[in-house]
């Protein structure tokens, strides 16, 4: 199979699901995004088999682009995230009903489209074309079906694409730069310049400023928390579940093999920018009493954390900080979709004006408890796998990071507990709460299955990406 | 073969989880007990027969399952050990676990979430077994945090009650801050040794002689830092009194006779590190004494009656980390064993009492209950004078063994821990007093329906009373089953048995005296005296001190809990607003920039030359100048 058939599938997805009209759109993308899985695996067997998997085409003349696709283990491993959440993304939205479904679930599929020729692209022109076009879609999708007061949404969405559209100009500005140098965007060509190391740092830090803005990274995180609550709760997980992985992935894709000088220089300081992260994040998600919000902080504690695994450049780093975006893909979108849930009982997001739960819902108790504790890293769940080999290559670095970012096995208990302990559980509730349906169980089921497998047996992915990494790393130390 | 009765051993009480969890509601409450007893008492079986194999042939068994977690330098397996002190563990978690779920059969009958019950308990005993074999230290992170999670299940398990849930949270919380201290050490230890597995870890230290002293040291820390969340040592022992919120029979399961025992057996599992790191074993030994007395002090002015035992708890704890720090290992796992014997059955029969009492914890409204909860009684008196320290019973050995080597170590310490077992004596007899002699202090309608227990509560208790009386018989002094038991574990000699003496005469005759003189004066105080102890308003002075724990907790709440919320709302409140405020700034500079540029380009010609000129201007004279 070839790669472009995946892009090919989830484009003409978009077509059909929008012809299809409003009763049948959520279906029909359904049954595309589980075909997007199913042309991902088809493409981990080739790789596996040992095919190359790539595809390249002169797109435009001059400047020289290449329509340039390569999926190495990286790659793979966040089509592999990106296509399974997508049908259980979509099958999690069945309770809810959408006007003008059609173009939600249509502009659905097109942002999985674009994050997917984004993690796909080795073209850097390419690869900023598809960066940029996911935002479209995010956009519109948290601006005409999100939720709470219009103007406030809109002023939340604005300013988030703007911020986001100004930091990725930055990075446009680097590609630029590097074709100048190169006399191609791509990837193999630009990471095999021999830049000094001052060079090195201007781009190093164009780049930084579209990925920390994109991920969110302290202090450029100000319009996460707002879009997250504001948005409905299907963007919500794109947003978290998968678009801040594009922003990790480059990381180490794109930034660190282009500039590693400069990323060797600074690293103590950008290693220290993410622990900050996990602090900030963890301390301020204490005091949220949005529950959306909450999860927002939490996110941006845990991606804090992510980033500093990156920026080790090492093994292990790059290892548990890939390990690390799968598992906090799949934990985020099981979590925001509890909110959902107890949103479609109680109309409310407020923690406050929950509780007494537990006593009504034995089920949803506990899958919701699983997914905390998968949250907080309990061991045998994915999320420890990738947060152990994370915080270990800190503590290769220096010990004090390996306590500082650890702190977030403490904060992270307290701050998901306390809010467990709020939401579910106490007197039971004056109001009705259904325990879950079977729709909303199996989405759940199915995440939970994914944390467990891998929190026990990760060694298939760890096989996948380390090869990759293994490269990415000859990359970054050419100039040793 | 082997292989499968590992799974069989480690697997049955999950099943009896899942049995649980999910066809517990419908099956009914007896056989919700029988499965999850079943599962247990498998289990112990199985266990059974690797102690009689391990006795043949003193081989231990280890199995990899397969990798589990791939770091640059080595891959962590997961992988099983069954050795002489896994398998200790085990017949004491499983046997004793075994008798928990029979008497929780009738403990909870009434209680409408017993399948919940059965199921925790269950699950329970499957993370502490694994815990005890796992072949690494991550496997047994598996456990020690799944029993964290079980514990933490169990304190909330009435949660409609938001104390309880408090409780509940303070508990994992506290762990996990003795988690991170267990994690950084696994990183040195990894870092160190290309390994978490004990026996490579073990062989690395054996074979070279140069080791990196200082970083063994911080390893040895860390790990104590771990093992003393779990087993509650000053500083993180604060969580196990609240723990008592759970029912009884947790509190005798996991929160006194296995779970808080995972912190000496980790020290034991990798004492080949602890050796190695002097300074520490003297801080663990200090750490262990202050423990011991301080809980001890504060066992003394508590009315509730599981209060009593909590304290009780920790300050035994401390002993056997006393043992730890002094190097002897086996004395250590002697008194975790015989504490186990006897502070099971002490807290199934304080659940006894509460059973029969209706819920009633308060000591101030029992007395006089001797007659009505004869076995009960007569149990918990064994379990009492065994703890205290009384000849011949198990508790005398043992804690013995651990005030001998103190004694020749550091007379400090000795005294320290002679005082904690003499307060010992009197707190606990003083709750007997309290609970069984003299008049019934409760309401009329409860002395009504004060009852004996029902046979399947009594039956663990008579059990646990039996081997309270014989258990020291394991490790008599000069003639120690469990030492020779235990020695292929330790490579040199750790600890010498002590030779009898006339100074270790000498000292058994101190310790029994002190523990008559314990004893002697809480019968002067509570039973002839008949002295009640005060109503809340009314403690004063030193007394409230203790009764309120030192305000322990209050120190931690003002040095901790608030300066963390003063954080948040700090951040909320202005770094978040600030932050928010300057990337708006930077767009309305941006917005202003645009609004400017505007009025140049205005269209007036006159405006375009006159700017044309002075430019042109300006050029000519950077020429000239140039």
């Amino acid at each position: 199979m070839d790669v472009t058939t995946l892009l090919i599938i989830l484009l003409v997805g978009v077509l059909i699901t929008y012809l299809s009209g409003d009763k049948w759109a959520s279906k029909v993308a359904l049954f595309f995004g589980l075909a997007a899985f199913a042309s991902a695996i088809c493409l981990l067997s080739q790789y596996n088999l040992g095919q190359e998997i790539n595809y390249s085409q002169l797109w435009i003349a001059k400047p020289k682009i290449f329509f340039a696709l390569k999926a190495d283990g990286l790659a793979l491993a966040m089509l592999l995230l990106t296509t399974a959440l997508t049908p259980i993304l979509i099958f999690s939205s069945f309770g809810n009903t959408y006007k003008n479904a059609k173009s939600f679930y249509a502009l659905l599929l097109f942002m999985i489209f674009a994050m997917v020729g984004t993690f796909l692209a080795s073209d850097g022109l390419l690869y900023y074309v598809f960066w940029e076009l996911s935002l479209i879609p995010i956009y519109f999708i948290a601006l005409i079906w999100g939720n709470g007061n219009a103007d406030e949404r809109k002023k939340a969405v604005v300013k988030f694409f703007i911020y986001t559209l100004a930091g990725s100009l930055f990075m446009l500005v680097a590609f630029v730069y590097l074709y100048q140098k190169a006399g191609t965007f791509l990837i193999s060509d630009l990471t095999r310049l021999s830049l000094s190391s001052t060079q090195q740092f201007w781009i190093f830090l164009a780049f930084f400023f579209a990925y920390a803005i994109k991920i969110p990274l302290i202090p450029f995180h100000t319009w996460q928390a707002k879009v997250y609550q504001k948005a409905p709760t299907v963007g919500t997980m794109l947003l978290s579940g998968i678009m801040l992985k594009m922003g990790l992935y480059s990381v180490i894709r794109w930034q660190l093999p282009i500039a590693p000088l400069a990323a060797k220089e600074y690293m103590n300081v950008f290693i220290g920018l993410g622990i900050a992260g996990v602090i900030y994040g963890s301390i301020l998600a204490l005091r949220q009493k949005d529950l959306k919000k909450l999860l927002a902080y939490s996110s941006l504690a845990h991606v804090g954390l992510i980033a500093a695994g990156s920026y080790t450049l090492t093994l292990d780093g790059f290892r548990g900080a890939v390990l690390q975006m799968i598992a906090h893909g799949f934990v985020v979108v099981g979590l925001f979709f509890v909110a959902e849930i107890i949103f479609r009982r109680y109309e409310t997001r407020k923690i406050s004006e929950m509780g007494g739960i537990r006593s009504q819902s034995s089920k949803f108790t506990s899958m919701f408890l699983i997914l905390v504790l998968a949250s907080v890293a309990l061991p045998s769940t994915f999320n420890f796998v990738g947060e152990f080999t994370v915080l270990y290559s800190l503590f290769q670095m220096n010990i004090w990071f390996a306590i500082l970012g650890g702190t977030t096995i403490i904060l992270g208990a307290y701050y998901m507990l306390k809010m467990f302990q709020h939401v579910m559980l106490g007197e039971t509730n004056s109001k009705a709460f259904a325990d879950v349906t079977f729709n909303e169980g199996l989405t759940l089921i199915s995440i939970i299955a994914v944390l467990f497998f891998f929190g026990l047996y990760p060694k298939p992915i760890i096989d996948l990406i380390t090869p990759s990494l293994e490269n990415i790393l000859t990359q970054i130390n050419r100039f040793n | 073969m082997d292989t499968r009765l590992v799974l069989i051993l480690l697997l049955a009480p999950f099943l009896g989880f899942l049995f649980n969890v999910f066809l517990g509601k419908k099956a009914g409450k007896n056989i919700v007990g029988a499965v999850g007893t079943f599962s247990v008492m498998v289990s112990f079986a199985v266990t059974l027969y690797f102690f009689l194999q391990i006795n043949q042939n003193k081989q231990p068994i280890l199995i990899n399952l397969f990798d589990w977690i791939s770091i640059a330098k080595f891959t962590i397996s997961f992988g099983f050990l069954l050795d002489q002190l896994s398998i200790l563990w085990l017949l004491f978690v499983t046997g004793i676990g075994s008798l928990i779920h029979l008497y929780s059969i009738g403990y909870m009958h009434d209680d409408e979430k017993m399948h919940a019950f059965f199921a925790y308990l269950n699950l329970f005993i499957f993370f502490m077994i694994t815990l005890v074999i796992g072949s690494n230290l991550l496997v047994m992170f598996i456990g020690w945090e799944g029993v964290g999670l079980c514990s933490y299940l169990l304190i909330g398990f009435w949660y409609k009650n938001q104390d309880f849930n408090d409780a509940a949270k303070k508990a994992f919380i506290m762990n996990r801050i003795g988690d991170l201290g267990f994690l950084i050490g696994m990183f040195i230890i990894g870092y160190l040794f290309n390994s978490l597995d004990y026996t490579a870890i073990k062989l690395a230290l054996t074979t070279t002689t140069e080791s990196n002293s200082y970083w063994i040291a911080a390893a040895a820390l860390a790990l104590f830092i771990g093992a003393s969340g779990k087993s509650a040592q000053i500083p993180l022992y604060t969580w196990l009194p609240d723990a008592m919120a759970g029912p009884t029979p947790v509190s005798a399961l996991i929160h006194a006779a296995t779970m808080v025992t995972a912190g000496i057996f980790m020290i034991t599992r990798m004492h080949f590190v602890f050796d190695l790191a002097p300074n520490i074993q003297e801080i663990i030994a200090v750490v262990g004494a202050a423990t011991a007395l301080v809980a001890a002090t504060i066992a003394l002015a508590q009315n509730d009656i599981k209060k009593v035992l909590a304290y009780s708890t920790v300050s035994q704890l401390g002993l056997m980390f006393l043992a730890l720090g002094l190097g002897a290992y086996e004395i250590a796992v002697f008194h975790v064993i015989t504490h186990a014997f006897f502070k099971a059955c002490l807290f199934l029969g304080s659940g006894s009492v509460i059973h029969g009492l209706h819920g009633e914890q308060d000591m101030r409204k029992m007395g006089g209950l001797k007659k009505a909860m004869p076995i009960t009684f007569s149990t918990m008196l064994i379990a009492s004078l065994a703890i205290a320290g009384v000849f011949p019973l198990a508790g005398f050995w043992s804690k013995d063994e651990i005030l001998m080597t103190a004694f020749h170590h550091n007379i400090v310490l000795w005294v320290v821990g002679s005082i904690a077992s003499v307060l010992t004596a009197f707190y606990m007899f003083r709750m007997m007093y309290l609970t069984f002699f003299n008049s019934f202090r409760g309401t009329e309608e409860q002395k009504h329906h004060v009852h004996e227990s029902p046979s399947l509560i009594t039956f663990p208790l008579i059990v646990l009373a039996i081997l309270s009386f014989f258990g020291g018989a394991i490790s008599l002094p000069g003639n120690s089953w469990l030492n020779h038991y235990l020695a292929p574990l330790f490579s040199k000699a750790t600890h010498q048995e002590h030779t009898l003496g006339t100074t270790e005469y000498i000292l058994m005759a101190v310790a029994t005296l002190g523990a008559i003189i314990g004893i002697a004066i809480a019968y002067k105080k509570y039973l002839k005296d008949n002295v009640i102890p005060k109503e809340d308003a009314a403690i004063s002075g030193f007394e409230k001190v203790v009764y309120n724990k030192y305000y322990v907790d209050e120190l931690y709440n003002i040095l901790f809990v608030k300066p963390v919320n003063a954080l948040s709302k700090f951040f909320k409140n202005s770094i978040e607003t600030s932050l928010s405020a300057l990337i708006l700034s930077l767009g309305k500079i941006v917005n202003e920039l645009g609004i400017q540029g505007k009025r140049l380009h205005n269209g007036s010609i006159g405006l375009y030359l006159f700017a044309f000129v002075i430019g042109v201007c300006a050029i000519i004279t950077y020429l000239f100048l140039q």
